[in-house]
């Protein structure tokens, strides 16, 4: 192998680390594939690419678990400074894994409705699968990109792969909301970019691990985690950038909005959590953390407050998330940035982990069946959604399932993600995050059970369905609600194969 | 070039001020033209930094075919009036944005003051290891050789950005040709012009990507330059824009990456990892990818400024 | 100053005059020449960078370069994927969508 310098664990270089460029190398090609053939082909090749994708992910997910250590891979042989390398700590495999398996269940949920008619080719199905795969692509270079630079091109794939799945409509509103989320999005990636290059221009390097070892705080350090954290909360939309999120995810179609506030928003989050914890955790110190926690109180709050007061079903969702992503943030102030070492630290680590990944799913499911009562229905006003519980118990049943696990009400992977960060505040001392959470919770609570009592309320007059919705589509978003709910059965204790690849500071206290 | 700093100093001034000029003043349209300016001085600039590649890039993509597409943009809306934007915004907001403004200028300004002297460069590290390229140029060597993936991730976020321009067009025209059917006098300079410049264009190009193996030139700068050359060809009438569901062109759209990602793959077997070339065939391997890149990086550009189909497709 | 620190402030205020224009435009195709005058300055303080970096017989250190290449091209695709929004979003609210889009030149009437 031709050596740019020496090469971090080259055992597992050898071994497994090739899994890591088949994780971003797949979907690529599938997209490649699927722009190539036209026709009914796109569907075709998105849906044979996942279980290889699933595959790859699992053996990725195994490799960690079993060496326990940081899976990594040296593009081209060229070792950083140089070059660029791949790396799967345990948030980066369980982020995959999580990746795959909901795009498994997104494309088959997509499949009745992005199908081309038969001889010609749709514009909707060839975009949406092409874009799907690409969406995943993204997502993948971001959990698993080692080079600041690198992430920064991931990051405008996710964007470049989203934005025209807001619009895919073609109608006048999702167009601007389209446009509102391309600008921010792209304010965001230029920050980064920004921080990006004041690192290199003071550290000689863009690579996350000799990052961490360089940098100081110090003006360079501050300026540049500023910039970055600013455009990727932009991309994250956490309030107060938080404007663009409802209309585009509630804009798109079901599937694309299930992607959307699934997955696609976590990877600035995740992206965050690099830069936080890896990159600069010298640099970063109480008071950001704390800032940054007070915007996250504000999101819960406010994006609860505002989703009760929604109208509309699928901007109640997506008010939904906006609140959601808030406890995402939460991570910081409790997970500290800062190289002092908490006992509570690993609590906290976890509770975000599961943060992300159960309202991933509770999310997409929720997404997924309010778009089914749209099609069935013709509309989505809360108001007059009595009858719908008859017509459709499956979707309203996975609908409330989804609910609870945003609840946090037990047994979900919601309640063990805000049972840990309640724990890990009152550890800290920080008891306020605790109120935050918990009155989070309450809240969620509120329009949860708005939605439900509507729908299962007896309609004054029988209901008329403007369209048969059938049972594989509603039998799959119970499964990804299902699947929100089985996280819950997950030892209410911090996860030792979360904290593979994490400092020492943030093992103590398992 | 030894001109003294203070050139340089008026260079810079100049460029904040096309800048200022171009967010302040109110006509659309000359604000565009302001841009296209401001991008051809900031091309100087590049070359004053010893930049030359990004020089042309900048001058070609940066001031050249955005500065196109601005127009077509800017020129659509004096004819079709866009609808009516939210207003103004508040007071607040804007001393926000001003406050926000200002502080970013100013911690950027500090942050460049403070970069660290001796300044942390790779650049001994890549002349250590250019010979393993087989190329001279070291900016295509890094963007080709060592930080490959970089660029192969950015072609396809290209290609991405294409498909969602495409993905705007109504369900009818999908499938069909970009751009409106030209009906141009044939007698006219515009033609005459178009029909001139193109094979001095297409040789012109190739020689910016072959000599870019050891001077500055390249793919990208290359692909550019064909780009315009075909847009002036379409915009003179003399051929018209292919319809985006002609499989032969989604060939040609997809080839760069496919190529650059089979060349990257098959490193996994002859060379040890992804995109690892072994010494001895580094430079053919570049060649080959550079090729059917340009190829692709060219038709990518070149519909990009065409825009979403417009006609419908013949069935 | 040395010519490379001129650059580097100038972009210090590309930087700042573009996320002005950007937060406060009303207009979108103003946002967007805002949002390439941005990343303009965050361009040329990468060439400053680049140039500080000048070493073993190169003008400048090639890595950053070659990032700011993949940015302008990003940044055109950005470009243009907003153009294209902005255009069907003035089709789809104002008159029906039966004008094309305008060509580079007008053809001579």
């Amino acid at each position: 192998m031709i050596a740019g310098g020496p090469i971090v664990s080259p055992a597992a270089t050898a071994s497994h680390g090739h899994l890591l460029v088949f994780a971003i190398v797949l979907p690529v090609l599938g997209a490649l594939a699927s722009l190539l053939a036209g026709g009914r082909w796109p569907a075709r090749i998105a849906l044979s690419t996942t279980p290889f994708g699933l595959a790859v992910a699992i053996a990725i997910a195994v490799s960690v678990c079993r060496s326990g250590r940081v899976l990594d891979y040296v593009i081209g042989g060229w070792a950083p400074p140089l070059g660029i390398a791949l790396r799967a700590d345990g948030l980066s495999a369980l982020m995959v894994l999580t990746a795959a398996v909901l795009i498994i269940g997104i494309g088959l949920f997509a499949y009745a409705q992005f199908s081309a008619p038969a001889g010609t080719e749709a514009r909707g199905s060839s975009v949406f699968w092409t874009l799907l795969l690409a969406v995943w692509a993204g997502l993948n270079a971001v959990f698993l990109g080692g080079d600041l630079f690198t992430l920064f091109v991931a990051l405008e794939l996710l964007t470049f792969a989203a934005v025209p799945l807001v619009c895919l409509d073609g109608q006048a509103d999702t167009l601007a909301a389209a446009l509102r989320y391309l600008l921010f999005a792209l304010l965001g990636s230029v920050l980064y970019l920004l921080g990006t290059m004041l690192l290199y221009g003071g550290y000689g390097t863009l690579d996350i691990l000799l990052l961490a070892d360089r940098v100081r705080p110090g003006p360079i350090a501050w300026a540049a985690l500023a910039l970055m954290s600013a455009g990727l909360l932009a991309k994250a939309a956490l309030y107060p950038l938080h404007l663009w999120l409802p209309p585009a995810h509630a804009g798109a179609p079901a599937p694309a909005s299930a992607v959307l506030s699934g997955l696609v928003v976590k990877a600035p989050f995740f992206l965050m959590v690099r830069l936080w914890f890896d990159v600069m955790p010298g640099a970063a110190d109480q008071a950001a953390a704390q800032l940054l926690g007070g915007l996250a109180t504000a999101a819960i709050l406010i994006g609860s407050v505002v989703a009760l007061r929604q109208t509309r079903l699928k901007l109640l969702v997506a008010y939904s998330t906006v609140a959601q992503i808030g406890y995402l943030f939460l991570m910081f102030p409790l997970a500290g940035g800062v190289p002092a070492i908490h006992p509570w630290g690993a609590t906290a680590w976890t509770g975000g982990a599961l943060q992300a990944v159960s309202h991933a799913f509770a999310k997409a499911a929720m997404f997924m069946a309010a778009g089914l009562i749209y099609e069935a229905l013709g509309h989505d006003r809360i108001s007059d959604l009595a009858g719908i519980g008859r017509a459709l118990p499956v979707t309203v049943f996975a609908f409330g399932i989804g609910g609870a696990s945003l609840m946090g009400l037990p047994p979900s992977g919601g309640f063990v993600a805000k049972a840990l960060l309640l724990t890990a505040a009152v550890a800290a001392g920080q008891w306020w995050w605790a109120v935050v959470v918990l009155t989070g919770g309450l809240l969620a609570g509120g329009y949860v059970f708005l939605v439900l009592t509507r729908a299962l309320a007896e309609p004054q007059a029988p209901i008329k369905l403007q369209k048969r919705v059938g049972g594989g589509r509603q039998s799959i978003a119970l499964m990804l609600a299902l699947a929100a709910v089985l996280l819950g059965f997950v030892p209410l204790r911090p996860w030792a194969v979360l904290l593979i690849g994490r400092p020492a500071s943030a093992s103590a206290g398992l | 070039m030894n001109l003294s700093p203070d050139v340089d100093g008026g260079l810079a001034v100049l460029i904040a001020g096309l800048a200022l000029w171009t967010i302040a003043v109110r006509d659309t349209f000359a604000a565009v033209i302001g841009f296209v300016a401001f991008g051809l001085v900031v091309a100087v600039a590049w070359m004053r930094l010893a930049a030359p590649d990004v020089a042309l890039t900048e001058a070609a993509i940066g001031s050249g075919i955005t500065g196109g597409l601005l127009i077509t943009a800017a020129a659509g809306r004096r004819r079709r009036p866009p609808p009516q934007p939210d207003g103004r915004p508040r007071g607040i907001v804007r001393i926000a944005a001003a406050t926000a403004s200002v502080l970013a200028a100013v911690g950027l300004g500090v942050a460049v003051l403070s970069l660290p002297t001796p300044a942390p460069t790779l650049a001994p590290n890549v002349a250590l290891h250019l010979g393993l390229t087989g190329l001279a140029n070291p900016v295509n060597a890094v963007l080709l050789g060592f930080r490959a993936v970089d660029t192969l991730l950015e072609v396809f976020v290209l290609l991405l950005a294409l498909l969602g321009v495409w993905s705007l067009a109504p369900d009818r025209f999908w499938g069909g040709r970009p751009g409106a059917a030209q009906r141009v006098d044939p007698h006219a300079m515009l033609v005459f012009v178009a029909r001139l410049l193109p094979p001095l264009g297409i040789v012109v190009g190739l020689h910016l990507l072959w000599v870019g193996a050891v001077a500055p030139g390249g793919e990208f700068q290359s692909a550019t330059v064909l780009a315009a050359v075909w847009i002036l060809a379409t915009t003179a009438g003399l051929c018209d824009w292919p319809p985006v569901g002609k499989p032969r062109l989604r060939l040609v759209l997809v080839i760069g990456t496919a190529v650059f990602l089979a060349i990257g793959l098959a490193g996994l077997v002859i060379a040890g990892a992804f995109l690892a070339y072994p010494p001895a065939y580094a430079k053919l391997l570049i060649v080959a990818i550079e090729l059917p890149l340009t190829l692709s990086i060219a038709a990518i550009l070149g519909l990009l400024v065409a825009g979403p189909p417009s006609r419908e497709p013949r069935r | 100053m040395s010519s490379e620190t001129w650059f580097g402030l100038c972009g210090a205020v590309l930087v700042g005059l573009g996320l002005f224009g950007l937060i406060t435009h009303p207009d979108a195709l103003r946002k967007l020449l805002a949002f390439n005058l941005l990343g303009g300055g965050v361009f040329l303080v990468f060439g400053t960078i680049a140039r500080r970096g000048a070493a073993a017989g190169f003008g400048g250190d090639p890595v950053p370069q070659a990032l700011v290449i993949t940015g302008i091209v990003v940044a055109f695709a950005s470009t243009a994927l907003a153009v294209a929004l902005l255009r069907r979003l003035a089709e789809a609210g104002g008159e029906p969508a039966a004008a094309a889009p305008a060509p580079l030149a007008e053809p001579p009437s």
